[in-house]
């Protein structure tokens, strides 16, 4: 097989879910395209595996471990992101991330730490330049 | 005189290389590739375009299953058996419980993407363009030799795995408890607000 074929696959993949994690306005929409890169990785990692297996006989089958600690990796970042998705949720009643801006720098924020915010802001800037 | 006969024969080593490998007439291998690739990645962009939430996590279903396909028809067989164990059955599942716990709309929901799609849709173009230029162009004559024991069968992967990642692999069992507690915690302290939510969702990928 030429080895193209999963190459191109994944980069299409892996710009899929690019544009899922830019594009969504939801949380879990987010992790879904985050898995969707995830994947594509994983893709790459076991062509390239069975590639160099045969190609430099490389006996590690590294590809294929790493393939499985991604997996494992994403199972377990997927149970932590939900968890925070769903602690979220309670707290504020939404799941959608343009929403969240608490923490944004900008005009937007408003309230008492405005000031303090933009305060902190400058001397950053001064401590910078 | 010489400098023809060396073209020559060039000429039809790679003739024949191309015919061995098959690269003007595909394989079956190919072809059955080249088809589940298709799926794949119609399922992956119903998946980030639907603005039906369930039905993306649906279509997850089908993009990971057909990537499962993919790793069998490129003989790593446990990978395969491990991607359909963990992500069509726990990690989609999950993203279900988390779509339900979250009160998502069963149906169209019209604010499914935000303001800066045309923004993503640019980036992820040019990244793919990108991508696929140097991919293409850096492994242009290179084949996948998918002849012989199968590279990623069972025996292959564990004596290879317990033998050289024994070390990588308990530290990732660390790193699974570490997980396992921080998604208790995590959803502990939100406990004291609304006993009732999150209890299975934490115990789903372990």
């Amino acid at each position: 097989m030429h080895l193209a074929y999963p190459a191109v696959l994944s980069a299409l993949l892996f710009c899929t879910g690019l544009y899922g994690v830019l594009a969504r306005r939801n949380a879990i929409l987010v992790l879904m395209s985050v898995e969707l890169m995830l994947n594509a990785v994983n893709l790459n990692l076991v062509a390239f595996d069975v590639w160099l297996s045969r190609a430099a006989e490389e006996t590690l089958h590294s590809g294929q471990a790493l393939t499985l600690f991604t997996i494992t990796i994403a199972a377990a970042e997927i149970g932590i992101g939900l968890a925070i998705v769903l602690a979220v949720h309670r707290n504020r009643g939404t799941s959608d991330i343009d929403k969240l801006r608490d923490t944004a720098e900008g005009h937007e924020t408003d309230g008492p730490d405005h000031d303090a915010l933009t305060a902190g802001q400058a001397e950053k800037a001064e401590a910078t330049a | 005189m010489s400098l023809a006969a060396a073209a020559a024969t060039a000429h039809a080593s790679t003739t024949t290389a191309a015919e061995a490998h098959g690269f003007l007439s595909p394989t079956g291998v190919e072809i059955a590739f080249l088809l589940v690739g298709l799926v794949t990645f119609g399922a992956a962009l119903v998946t980030v375009t639907t603005r039906q939430l369930v039905h993306a996590a649906l279509w997850l279903v089908v993009a990971l299953g057909g990537l499962a396909v993919e790793y069998l028809l490129l003989t790593a067989e446990f990978i395969a058996w491990v991607q359909v164990l963990i992500y069509v059955g726990s990690v989609v599942v999950l993203l279900l419980f988390g779509l339900m716990l979250t009160k998502a709309p069963i149906g169209r929901s019209p604010d499914a993407d935000s303001g800066n799609r045309w923004a993503a849709l640019t980036v992820a173009v040019v990244a793919a363009a990108t991508l696929i230029w140097v991919v293409v162009d850096a492994f242009r004559t290179t084949w996948i030799d998918l002849d012989g024991p199968a590279a990623g069968s069972t025996r292959t992967t564990g004596e290879s795995l317990f033998q050289n990642w024994v070390l990588p692999f308990e530290a990732l069992s660390v790193l699974l408890l570490a997980a396992l507690v921080g998604a208790i915690v995590l959803s502990r302290k939100a406990k004291e607000t609304a006993p009732e939510p999150g209890a299975p969702s934490e115990k789903e990928p372990r």
